[in-house]
């Protein structure tokens, strides 16, 4: 990994001359096609706003792991977003209310009791830095544990691809399939409870969704089939990714957010070429 | 298993008894759905359900499935196939599957997902493809393999499900209300295909539906079902009893059963 980094100072640029901006560079090419590739299943599966809720809970994780005085509050962090995850899972199970009614319920609770929880004492500014992320600050060593989410979570997720897809297009036939549909969603959720809090302190709480969605939403203006929903949804999700912390780099700005611009650039990218090509069929 | 079910059935192929619902009920908050239903399906007969609107004909279908929970017992005696009689496989063809019609989902990436578990992103193995084929051409569906699943008609998607639900063969077929919402033409096609599959592989369907006209001709024997099972026999014995013209209103015309 340190070769890796170290190999891309000898590039032309001025930023390649700075450790931060070789260090984030390697985080986004790491990352952004497996965020690519979940993408496409939360947004198949309909879990668009699931995976939202998640990010938003990490706030409350983030607040106990303070109150109890952890160093790194991570642990509290994925612990608390995996058991709101099962939680709004097993309650639309149990209660056979709408899904979005119990996410609305469960992101509310979480996001009050977090913002109670930090904000006591009064400096709910040391956490802004989970709220908008800084990319910048990420050592090799978080780099290194990224990787190791990445081949974990995402061997897992092309493992059970086609399952979770299939459950997406209609539970009742993934079921007469013989799929055992709760254990998937399950994993499904877990797995996105991973990505979303591993990636929490370098993207920010406000702007992962979208990284998560924005790819994939594009994409599907496009595809025709699984096939290609993915291999477009990596494409975009790489590209806006590179494209936004250069154009971070020069504007000065916040990179995660810039990344999230640059990625709905494309979305109404595709949604013109969509419209043109409806056009002339 | 020599009961008197079997009279007045004309003698099926394989000479089994191949599934043996035993006295199911389903109750769903203290009210009872269905009640006692016992049948017998045999190899190479289509059964079609009918009774009135919730007369219990989907709950019957889900607990087969293992969806609903119910008491009684459900025996399968496969026959050939890859079915053991604990774990029996059974197809399914819903009544309209319920998905996103915008979704980038290829018929062939339904097969390759429901059929192998290499990721489809990396694309759809040759044995796959081969199999998706030969299951969509036995219901002469062939030119679909390649189009978008949210972009067929109405008759194209019920022909690519059952041709799903035929891969790997099953011991048992269930069609619910297979071809509500198609057009006359489509509904000819799928009874026509329906028909020969029965015979070419020998199968046991069970099919609900409201379509008296269609099912009179392609059924081998009709249950009426409301909560209980009313009345079973051949299509000209059902429709002649007094109790199925009354419900569904034919006491009133003066028609012969056809």
């Amino acid at each position: 990994m340190n070769t890796a980094i170290d190999l891309l100072a000898h590039l032309p640029f001025e930023w390649a001359k700075y450790e931060f901006m070789r260090n984030a560079l390697v985080a986004v090419i790491l990352v952004s096609p497996l965020f690519a590739v979940m993408g496409t299943l939360v947004v198949n599966n309909r879990m668009a706003f699931f995976s939202d809720a998640i990010g938003h809970a990490s706030l409350t994780g983030l607040g106990l792991g303070v109150l109890f005085g952890l160093a790194d509050p991570l642990l509290a962090l994925v612990g608390f977003s995996l058991l709101l995850g099962l939680g709004i899972l097993a309650l639309h199970r149990f209660t056979r209310s709408a899904m979005d009614t119990i996410i609305s319920l469960c992101m509310s609770f979480s996001i009050a009791l977090g913002v109670v929880l930090l904000s006591r004492g009064g400096n709910f500014n040391r956490f802004s830095r989970y709220l908008i992320g800084d990319l910048l600050s990420i050592t090799p060593q978080e780099i290194g544990w990224l990787g190791l989410t990445l081949l974990v979570v995402g061997g897992g997720l092309l493992l059970f691809y086609n399952r979770i897809l299939l459950i997406g297009i209609n539970e009742s036939l993934a079921r007469s399939r013989g799929l055992k549909v709760w254990w998937i969603q399950v994993l499904f959720v877990t797995s996105i409870v991973m990505v979303v809090t591993m990636n929490l302190s370098w993207v920010g709480i406000l702007i992962i969704n979208s990284l998560l969605i924005l790819p994939a939403a594009a994409a599907r203006n496009l595809a025709e089939n699984t096939r290609q929903y993915v291999l477009f949804a990596i494409a975009i999700a790489l590209v806006s990714g590179v494209c936004g912390l250069l154009v971070s780099y020069y504007a000065d700005t916040a990179s995660g957010a810039t990344i999230v611009l640059v990625a709905m650039g494309f979305y109404f990218l595709t949604l013109a070429l969509k419209a043109l090509r409806q056009r002339f069929q | 298993m020599t009961s008197d079910h079997h009279k007045g059935i004309a003698p099926h192929q394989c000479g089994q008894c191949c599934t043996h619902i035993d006295k199911i009920s389903v109750t769903l908050d203290r009210h009872p759905i269905i009640e006692d239903v016992s049948l017998h399906l045999h190899c190479g007969e289509l059964t079609t359900v009918v009774g009135p609107n919730g007369a219990g004909k989907s709950t019957l279908l889900k607990a087969l499935l293992g969806e609903a929970p119910h008491t009684g017992a459900i025996y399968f005696h496969p026959v050939f196939g890859p079915g053991r009689e604990d774990a029996p496989a059974v197809g399914y063809v819903p009544q309209s599957l319920d998905f996103d019609r915008f979704s980038p989902f290829s018929v062939s990436d339904l097969f390759a997902t429901s059929l192998s578990r290499f990721p489809v992103p990396f694309g759809c193995r040759g044995g796959v493809r081969k199999s998706a084929l030969a299951a969509l051409e036995s219901v002469d569906a062939g030119e679909l393999l390649d189009r978008s699943l949210g972009k067929l008609s109405g008759g194209e998607l019920q022909r690519v499900l059952l041709a799903l639900s035929l891969t790997p063969l099953p011991n048992l077929l269930l069609l619910d209300e297979p071809v509500s919402g198609i057009d006359l033409p489509g509904r000819e096609l799928f009874y026509r295909t329906v028909s020969e599959l029965r015979h070419r592989f020998d199968l046991s369907i069970l099919m609900v539906s409201h379509d008296l006209a269609g099912i009179a001709s392609v059924s081998d024997r009709i249950v009426f079902l409301d909560r209980r099972v009313i009345a079973v026999g051949t299509p000209r014995e059902v429709l002649a009893n007094q109790d199925f013209r009354h419900a569904f209103g034919l006491d009133l015309e003066d028609l012969e059963p056809s």
